[in-house]
C-alpha cells in the first residue's frame, strides 16, 4: 500500500489524531520502552518542585515516535528515507494533538512532505520534514 | 553516546509501537508481516532512540547504588549546587530540541548494532520564553552486524537559562 508518484499531487494532505487526552501513563510507556527516565516526564514533585514547571510533559520523541505513525500510515511500511523535526512547543498530560503531512515535491521516486502537528489550541508542537520512496 | 551492542529485539519492537500508541501488527505480528513488503516484523522510525537502554552510561536512567535526581523522600535525591538557573531544562540535561533519522535502511529484530555519536555545532540564542539557549548537536552513526551504516541520527539538545514558559 505504498504511495504511487502518479496519485500525488504538490498541496495534497493526510492527516492523523495522533492522541486525544493524552494520559501520564502513556508518557510512562513511552519512557520505559525508549529508556529515557528523566524525571521531567514522569515526577510531577520533581517536575514542579525542582525544576519549576506545571506538570510533567511529554518527551519529545513521544510527540515524534506518534507523529511517525502517521507517516508510516500514509507512505506505508518501510517507505521512509528521512524523517526530522523541531520539537517549537512542550506538549502536556491532557492534550489532543493532531498531526499532518503535506506534499511538496515528488520526483525520482521520492516524495517529500512537509510534517506538522498541532495540540487542541491549534499550537504547533512540532514541525519538520520527511521523504518516502513511492512506486 | 557509545553503545557496543544493542540488540534489536521483538518484544522491545512490540512495546515500543505501543507506546507511541502505533497498533500496526508489522510491530509484533511475524506472520503478518510476511504478507507485507519488508516481509519482516520492522521498527518503527524513531525505534534507534531506544539505544539509549543498551548505553551503560546513559545519564537519564537511575543505576544501582548512583543518585537519582528524581523525588523520592525528598523532591530530588541530589542536593545541586545553586546554579541560580532556576532548574532551568530540569538538571536533567536540557531539553531535545531537534532529531533528524535518516534511513539506509529499516530496524528489524535479530540486528544487532553498534552506534557511535559526534559532537556537531553548538550554537547560541537569546529567547523570551526561556532566556538565554545554549543548543548542541550531536551526530550518532548506527551500524548493524556487517559494519553497514543503517541509520544516521542527528540531534539538538537545548539548554535553557530558565524553565520555558508555556504560554
Amino acid at each position: 500500500m505504498a504511495l504511487k508518484a502518479s496519485e500525488l499531487s504538490v498541496g495534497d494532505t493526510y492527516s492523523e489524531c495522533l492522541v486525544e487526552d493524552l494520559k501520564r501513563t502513556q508518557i510512562v510507556q513511552y519512557a520505559g520502552a525508549s529508556g529515557d527516565y528523566n524525571p521531567l516526564h514522569t515526577d510531577e514533585i520533581f517536575t514542579t518542585k525542582v525544576a519549576g514547571y506545571p506538570t510533567v510533559f511529554a518527551h519529545g520523541m513521544l510527540t515524534m515516535g506518534m507523529t511517525g505513525r502517521m507517516l508510516t500510515n500514509y507512505v506505508g511500511d518501510g517507505r521512509l528515507t528521512k524523517y526530522g523535526v523541531r520539537f517549537t512547543n512542550q506538549v502536556w498530560p491532557g492534550d489532543t494533538l493532531n498531526s499532518t503531512a503535506t506534499v511538496e515535491s515528488v520526483e525520482d521516486g521520492i516524495v517529500k512532505l512537509k510534517v506538522e502537528t498541532t495540540n487542541q489550541d491549534g499550537t504547533v508542537v512540532l514541525s519538520g520534514y520527511a521523504e518516502a520512496r513511492v512506486d | 553516546m557509545a553503545v557496543d551492542k544493542f540488540p534489536v529485539e521483538a518484544s522491545h519492537i512490540m512495546m515500543f509501537a505501543r507506546s507511541v500508541g502505533d497498533a500496526n501488527p508489522i510491530y509484533y505480528d511475524a506472520e503478518y508481516a510476511k504478507t507485507t513488503e519488508p516481509g519482516t516484523v520492522i521498527a518503527p522510525p524513531t525505534f534507534a532512540q531506544s539505544s539509549a537502554q543498551f548505553d551503560p552510561d546513559y545519564f537519564l536512567r537511575p543505576k544501582i547504588g548512583e543518585p537519582w535526581f528524581g523525588s523520592g523522600k525528598e523532591p530530588t535525591g541530589i542536593k545541586r549546587e545553586s546554579s541560580g538557573g532556576g532548574g532551568g531544562g530540569g538538571g536533567g540535561g536540557g531539553l531535545h530540541a531537534e532529531q533528524h533519522f535518516e534511513y539506509h535502511r529499516h530496524l528489524k529484530p535479530g540486528d544487532v548494532l553498534t552506534a557511535t555519536t559526534r559532537p556537531g555545532e553548538t550554537w547560541e540564542k537569546e529567547s523570551k520564553r526561556a532566556g538565554k539557549l545554549i543548543f548542541s548537536e550531536s551526530i550518532t552513526e548506527y551500524r548493524d552486524q556487517n559494519g553497514e551504516l543503517v541509520i544516521t541520527a542527528r540531534g539538538v539538545g537545548v539548554r535553557t537559562e530558565r524553565p520555558v514558559d508555556s504560554k
